[in-house]
């Protein structure tokens, strides 16, 4: 088992050269692991339990990746409090506090990923303050990893692992649209990452573009803390309020699903409800949602309409053009802001990686994988939290993990079960989890947890078939 | 098939309510980086029962030790209508909050809620003590011992274990008296589902599990203990001369030194 001890040390091991003659240190059946957020931690212990030495590298200082609100990438601003409740956003076995509300705060998120990294003891598998450069596959489906110091600073230095988990996160290149006469527009304009506090809302009058998630909780502060706010939105969408029957919403929606409750009928119970108890949307002003619920990614926010109906929030359709001093919108209204946020979300990125190895030939930016997670032709390679449920996604990436360890496992004991896991993800890579989605840039990953958990469920038992 | 269960439903959308636990603690004046034992009672007892002589000892020999009163016993916040998955959830949740990855001690019936809770939690290793795995053969055995004290807990009355089932003759009669009169009883659901319980999910992680009893012991006949022993692919470890309660019993500190010998062994292999 890897320590802190045998870390890879260049003049003891070098052994092999790189394709460009630099050396490069044998790491042998280790595995390296990319990211100590939530996915990465989890595939560190769980690639540990199942008896892997373990490199994990991490750009930052701290574990907890976007939970962590010191990183200089991280997402979470003052208020994110968690949208999926407690039982469906641990780790399935490491349960969070039952102590602790329904829905936590960001910052008690952060101390229940440094407890799981201090009790499976993962910090001293952990370089921190090391960003990863490179990542080449090698001939024996081994990986070549080229780290640095983050920021560029001291030399690079290149090991051979006997397999990758790439867990680098999703949310935090920030996707900014492009319309026209952005670049004139004399007032503030900041993307949601770089929204913290509301305080940078306070007596402006403001303009939030966007309705997700983030859009939504970023007009709830506005409503209360800015001088006048608007809320763009390209179409109408289903407010689901975290409470449901007394109970949170998720937990009601699972009760279904858990009796297996077709899809059709879950969505008119669910509009049923929705009808009793936010009601109408147009009469205040929203437009009508054009899909069912269910088709999007749910958004979970009881205060949204509250503070439309005091008047606080404004909803307008979505933006046309800027102009110097204002914005004009789709339906020709004319709008003064002083500041515009665009929460407009994220785009994942894996720079250090050939496109082509993730089966994105065409460099779209969106790889091409079975499960969200297995690259076909690479079998030692896997992506782990590339998903956006419509729930909590660390259950997700700690069965991923638990999928990749105990195929690594048969690669050496039960090679046809191997080789038979690899030709499954060659033929359906590309599969999606979800019932039908409205299309976006950023929702191709959507999944429905107890579709894709499924799913998992059934790789899982082919691959072990006992 | 796998043996992993990934779909649950149920426990996701119906979480166990929370109530207030009771863990009794002993630390060791040294921290040595050993892992932490937690202590579970058996159906009846509450932490009580290992603070008495087993937490100390364990602390003394370099082990921080703490143990949980399952909901409903001891200083536990009262709970009639607990079932087994809720006493599961107590002891998850208190082996979660403990720093670092722990070692799962159950006794008794408290032994078949920790052999649930190792498939929710990766245990470092787990040491059952006179496990009780239920099922009517465990039924049957109370009512030949001791019919008067069983058949109340047939109709969901308490469960009355007599002196003579958990002690050996050795401990003085006052001791044994005392102890008897510190027991409670466990819900009543919990007691139905000892009869008709399934079978715990597998472990996670791949702990090693030791187990340990007496032959002697008036509570599980010698075929169950083997029985369980099989299932972790071992033979159990026997105390002879001892009754039900070994952590309670005169010679309580031969089997407690046994356990801690495995795991010191157990934790350097590992």
């Amino acid at each position: 088992m890897s320590t802190s001890t045998d870390r890879p040390d260049p003049e003891a091991t070098t052994l092999a050269l790189s394709r460009d003659g630099r050396p490069v240190s044998d790491r042998g059946d280790t595995v390296c692991v990319i990211g100590a957020g939530a996915s990465g931690l989890t595939a560190v212990k769980n690639l540990k339990e199942h008896g892997f030495g373990v490199d994990c590298y991490e750009r930052e200082t701290g574990v907890g990746g976007a939970w962590n609100w010191r990183h200089d990438r991280s997402p979470v601003y003052a208020s994110t409090h968690l949208i999926s409740s407690r039982p469906f956003t641990q780790f399935p076995d490491f349960p969070m506090p039952d102590s602790w509300p329904d829905y936590p705060h960001h910052s008690r998120l952060l101390a229940y990923f440094e407890r799981y990294a201090d009790h499976f003891d993962l910090r001293s598998h952990i370089w921190f303050g090391t960003e990863v450069i490179r990542v080449e596959p090698v001939e024996g489906d081994r990986w070549d990893v080229t780290t640095r110091s983050t920021g560029g600073y001291g030399p690079e230095r290149t090991s051979r692992y006997a397999a990758v988990v790439v867990a680098n996160g999703h949310n935090w290149s920030p996707k900014l649209p492009d319309y026209e006469g952005l670049a004139e527009f004399r007032g503030e304009v900041m993307h949601a990452s770089s929204y913290k506090d509301p305080a940078q809302l306070r007596g402006k009058r403001v303009l939030v573009v966007g309705a997700g998630n983030t859009g939504c909780d970023i007009a709830v502060e506005a409503a209360q803390q800015a001088s006048h706010c608007w809320h763009s939105t390209r179409r109408g969408y289903w407010y689901a309020p975290k409470y449901v029957l007394g109970r949170p919403a998720d937990q009601v929606n699972d009760t279904l699903l858990a009796l297996r409750v077709p899809l059709r009928v879950r969505q008119w119970l669910y509009h049923w409800t929705l009808r009793l108890t936010v009601g109408d949307l147009t009469r205040f002003g929203l437009p009508k949602p054009d899909h069912r619920v269910y088709e999007t990614h749910p958004i979970a926010n009881s205060q949204l309409v509250y503070h439309v109906g005091h008047g606080a929030i404004t909803p307008v359709p979505d933006v046309a053009r800027f102009g110097p001093y204002g914005v004009e919108l789709t339906d020709g209204r004319q709008l003064e802001p002083e500041l515009v946020v665009f929460a407009t979300g994220y785009l994942p990125r894996f720079e250090f990686l050939d496109p082509k190895v993730l089966g994105d030939d065409s460099g779209t930016g969106r790889p091409t994988l079975w499960l969200n997670a297995f690259a076909p032709g690479h079998p030692t390679l896997a992506v782990v939290g590339l998903l956006q449920p419509d729930s909590g996604v660390f259950t997700l990436s700690h069965w991923q993990a638990v999928l990749f360890a105990r195929l690594l496992q048969l690669r050496r004991t039960r090679p046809e079960r191997a080789s038979a896991f690899a030709a499954a993800t060659q033929a359906r890579a590309g599969e999606r989890y979800s019932g039908q989605v409205k299309e976006s840039s950023r929702h191709w990953f959507e999944v429905g947890h107890a579709d894709y958990l499924r799913a998992l469920q059934r790789a899982l038992d082919t691959l072990e078939n006992k | 098939m796998s043996d992993v269960r990934i779909m649950r439903g149920r426990e996701w959308a119906r979480p166990v309510r929370p109530a207030r636990r009771e863990v009794l603690s002993a630390t060791p004046e040294l921290e040595e980086g050993r892992p932490p034992l937690l202590f579970v009672p058996g159906f009846g007892h509450g932490a009580w029962a290992f603070a008495e002589h087993w937490l100390g000892h364990a602390a003394s020999r370099g082990f921080p030790a703490h143990a949980v009163s399952l909901r409903g016993h001891g200083g536990s916040e009262p709970a009639p209508e607990a079932t087994l998955r809720a006493y599961v959830h107590d002891v998850v949740q208190v082996a979660a909050g403990l720093p670092r990855q722990t070692v799962l001690v159950g006794h008794g019936a408290g032994a078949l809620v920790v052999a649930h809770a190792l498939a929710r939690y990766p245990a470092r290793a787990a040491v059952l003590v006179a496990p009780v795995f239920g099922g009517w053969g465990t039924l049957g055995a109370a009512l030949r011992r001791n019919p008067a004290g069983t058949l109340p807990a047939v109709v969901g009355g308490r469960l009355r274990l007599s002196r003579g089932q958990l002690f050996s003759r050795e401990l003085p009669d006052a001791d044994a008296r005392r102890y008897a009169g510190r027991l409670g009883r466990a819900g009543r659901r919990a007691q139905w589902q000892l009869l008709t319980q399934t079978d715990p999910e597998p472990a996670v992680g791949a702990p090693s599990v030791l187990v340990l009893g007496s032959p002697d012991d008036r509570v599980v006949p010698t075929g169950a203990l083997n029985r369980v022993a099989r299932r972790y692919g071992s033979a159990p470890l026997l105390f002879p001369g001892m009754g039900h309660d070994l952590m309670l019993d005169a010679r309580w500190r031969e089997p407690i030194d046994a356990l801690l010998d495995w795991l010191e062994k157990e934790t350097i292999a590992r």
